[in-house]
């Protein structure tokens, strides 16, 4: 095939592996549409040398090629991580020994990453640590480059790759598949740089906007017409955990599975992109409440101001959002004054 | 043949969900024995304990990127089943249980290709097979990442996931599936959206994996009768029946066992496919004694002695000498069970699944024979359950429930049974325990060293000549669809 200007000439070789996760982010990617994700691996020139999931070779064959990838002798351009680094118990990284080595599966990880140009962290659990280091974090799950909050992870706080970048973080739980395309784009055209990586590393193209944007209920969150039950359609930040406000990624303007969002789905936002969202420290659709104030506002706003902007569009709430907002389907349609009996 | 090993250790073993290792003690030129390991624990069950009851719906879905519907279903069933004792359980109103199911078959069915297209299909195309007449055009059509069935195959699964952004926000891992029903409500126009989008999908199945309309693929009731019609037709899934014959693969990877089935795509009028047992030994189904289900954990990583999962939650210890897994043996009464596509079928009484295992027991053909033909009944039943849909009825009943009690979730995911067991004390969950459909098939030996399902099937597996990765090996372990992530959680 030819492809289109800016594709490199010689292939991308990308690796996949997974650890400590469900491969929930691979499933979501298979979703990829227009195109589809292999078309959309060739246009980026990528050549899978080994994907868990999507790959011939098994067994031996797998392992001569991860082998090959770890000492250097198999060149790799990309390496993706998906589900978090086991390192649990006590240190040992026993809890996941990669099937037909007896060894831990981090040691090859970390081998690989020693080798490869990019080295990009899919999901919340290879960034992070994510769900699988819930719970007191038994297992001892951890990030490529982070533990939680912390810079570390396996491969250390001062980790660059050999192409010069960190640990990109497409964190999810799981990713969308256009935030793993437009990344493997972009390194594919050469024009992804730090410049594009925000705090935690992850790509701004979809960590520039918080999940409130574009959400189909602003309405309701400028009057504070707030949902009380699961499936309402008012806002879900004062009484179901909305963390919307203050999320980072693009759900509410890159549609998931065609049309949707976790807020058209009619359940809130958990903040899944972000570090530690698995432990939020109250029930995930519950907002927690300092003397009936939602704990958790809009990051970088005066929260005096926003009781008293809250208070003031409470009094204003139009009869139609009052009466919509705790329902799962609204009583009063807008109508325009200029028909007749309006 | 003596030249062979006499032991193989299969790992990475690739193309199925989550970290697999097999080892094989090789006699001659077939499989003596076989041990699977599953190299991989995460601890979810005692991760959900002492949470809120409602973040399990959080928790469960992410145990598993493929079924994640399904763990949402157990969840959710299960808390909506803690109730006050002899009161019969409030099943979520019509809608919402048929906006469950749609978003469950949607799952169940996109397992099923993706299963088929990208993770069993492919090994046909290995080098291994270049000297048989049909390797050319199976190498065309199913090389992994090459073949001309991933881009029309891909679109397809794409498109019917796309159900899922109406039903159910986002795939994996929703938050719509409730104990009440679904959070979603549909009007009149995504109604009719929905039915648009299946039919495209419908179109996909009679166009390129059946060439054939559903209603003569569901019809099929005997193997003679499948062989007959897929003579010189077109079509994925008569691509494989030919390979198959070829290859005797009814003959491959067989068992005689129990095969069971917890029920799937409830509704008022009783499930789908229903909840009961069917013995392959002597062909007969029967009830299925829930109670009579327990774990064993002699010879997987943890300590203690299992039990029935509704008390018993044994902790991960490395300790155990015998132990060469992270998977407990989940057992019926002490005897081995198999469950998946075809346990449900020959539970249902599909003659088609009947007459396969009637001559030949549970083999590969059958079990894949048996996930296709369950897309195209599944995919008619979703037409109905769209059109049953009542955009003017409630999708949910949110009236609030007890916070103490214990109570199982019961249901099928697309690689077969699937159980929660919880108990809650005060709102908070105190005890949670997951037996998922590989944790079955995948068993290693219990305490009577009986071998699980896979380990059964291997025995007498045929290995080529200086084959490292047998293919026939290959073909047995994904014939059963596993699901790794799911069978440790």
């Amino acid at each position: 095939m030819t492809y289109p200007a800016g594709t490199p000439t010689r292939p991308l070789r990308l690796i996949w592996l997974q650890s400590g996760g469900c491969g929930g982010c691979t499933l979501s990617l298979l979703g990829q549409q227009e195109p589809d994700l292999v078309t959309a691996l060739r246009a980026a020139h990528v050549e899978v040398l080994w994907h868990p999931s999507l790959s011939e070779a098994t067994g031996a064959e797998a392992r001569a090629i991860l082998d090959a990838a770890a000492d250097g002798t198999q060149p790799v351009d990309i390496l993706c991580l998906e589900g978090s680094v086991i390192h649990g118990p006590n240190g040992t990284g026993g809890f996941h020994l990669m099937a037909g080595t007896g060894r831990p599966m981090r040691d090859m990880i970390g081998a690989i990453a020693q080798h490869a140009t990019h080295v990009i962290a899919v999901g919340s659990c290879a960034a992070f640590g994510g769900i699988t280091a819930g719970g007191g974090n038994a297992v001892e799950a951890g990030g490529l480059a982070y533990d939680g909050t912390r810079a570390g992870g396996l491969l250390g706080a001062g980790f660059r790759a050999r192409g010069g970048l960190s640990v990109i973080n497409i964190a999810g739980c799981p990713i969308h598949p256009g935030w793993f395309v437009d990344t493997i784009l972009q390194l594919a055209g050469g024009t992804l740089s730090a410049a594009d990586l925000d705090e935690w590393e992850r790509p701004l193209a979809y960590t520039s906007q918080l999940v409130h944007h574009g959400c189909a209920r602003n309405e309701y969150y400028e009057f504070k017409a707030s949902a009380e039950e699961l499936g309402d359609l008012g806002c879900m930040m004062e009484n179901l955990g909305c963390k919307g406000t203050q999320a980072r990624a693009d759900c509410n303007t890159r549609a998931w599975n065609g049309s949707g969002s976790c807020l058209t789905g009619g359940y809130p936002c958990i903040n899944c992109t972000a570090p530690g969202f698995e432990e939020p420290g109250h029930s995930f659709s519950t907002t927690p409440k300092i003397s009936g104030i939602p704990i958790g506002l809009p990051t970088d706003m005066p929260k005096a101001w926003f009781v008293a902007l809250a208070s003031l569009s409470k009094a204003a709430t139009p009869r139609r959002l009052k009466e919509n907002a705790a329902r799962p389907t609204p009583a009063i349609l807008p109508r325009d004054r200029r028909k007749e009996g309006a | 043949m003596s030249e062979k090993p006499s032991r193989l250790i299969l790992g990475p073993f690739n193309r199925v969900e989550g970290d697999l290792e097999v080892r094989l003690d090789i006699a001659g030129d077939h499989v003596e024995g076989a041990r699977v390991t599953s190299p991989l624990y995460r601890g979810f069950e005692a991760m959900l304990v002492g949470r809120p009851a409602a973040d399990a719906l959080t928790y469960a879905p992410r145990i598993c990127g493929i079924c994640s519907v399904s763990q949402s279903v157990a969840a959710a069933r299960a808390l909506a089943g803690v109730r006050p004792a002899g009161l019969e359980r409030r099943l979520p109103p019509a809608n919402g249980q048929h906006a469950i199911n749609l978003v469950h078959a949607v799952e169940n069915i996109a397992d099923h290709i993706t299963h088929f297209y990208l993770f069993f299909m492919p090994d046909f195309a290995r080098a291994a097979y270049a000297g048989e007449p049909w390797h050319q055009a199976a190498a065309e059509r199913f090389t992994a990442l090459k073949g001309s069935a991933a881009t029309q195959m891909l679109p397809a699964r794409a498109g019917l996931m796309n159900m899922m952004g109406v039903l159910a926000g986002k795939w994996p891992h929703t938050l719509s599936i409730q104990p009440g029903g679904s959070t979603r409500a549909i009007t009149r126009a995504e109604q009719a959206r929905l039915r648009l989008m299946l039919s495209g999908f419908r179109a996909f199945c009679e166009n390129t994996l059946f060439a054939a309309p559903l209603e003569a693929v569901a019809a099929i009731s005997s193997r003679d009768a499948l062989y007959d019609w897929a003579q010189g037709r077109g079509g994925d899934f008569a691509h494989f029946l030919t390979i198959a014959q070829r290859l005797d693969l009814a003959r491959s990877g067989v068992t005689r066992l129990r095969h069971i089935a917890f029920g799937a795509y409830a509704s008022g009028d009783g499930p789908l496919f229903p909840r009961g047992m069917f013995d392959a030994g002597i062909g007969a189904a029967g009830p299925l004694p829930i109670g009579a289900i327990a774990e064993d954990v002699s010879h997987a990583w943890y300590a203690g002695d299992g039990g029935a999962p509704r008390h018993a939650a044994p902790k991960p210890d490395m300790g155990n000498p015998d132990a060469y897994s992270w998977c407990k043996a989940p057992r019926l009464g002490g005897n081995v069970a198999e469950v998946g596509a075809l346990s449900r079928q020959l539970v249902a009484g599909h003659p088609l699944l009947r007459d396969y295992v009637a001559r030949d027991g549970a083999s590969v053909e059958a079990r894949v024979v048996a996930r296709i033909v369950e897309v195209a009944l599944v995919v008619m039943a979703m037409e109905h359950w769209i059109a049953a849909i009542d955009p003017s009825a409630p999708f949910q009943d949110t009236r609030s429930r007890l916070d103490t009690g214990d109570a199982m979730g019961l249901t099928e995911a697309a690689r077969g049974s699937l159980g929660h067991w919880l108990r809650l004390d005060g709102g908070r969950i105190s005890h949670y325990q997951i037996i998922a459909p590989t944790t079955w098939n995948f068993s290693p030996r219990d305490a009577q060293g009986i071998p699980g399902p896979l380990e059964q099937a291997l025995v007498g597996a045929p290995i080529r000549a200086g084959e490292t990765e047998p293919v026939s090996v290959q073909h047995i372990v994904r014939s059963f669809d596993p699901c790794m992530v799911c069978t440790v959680h």
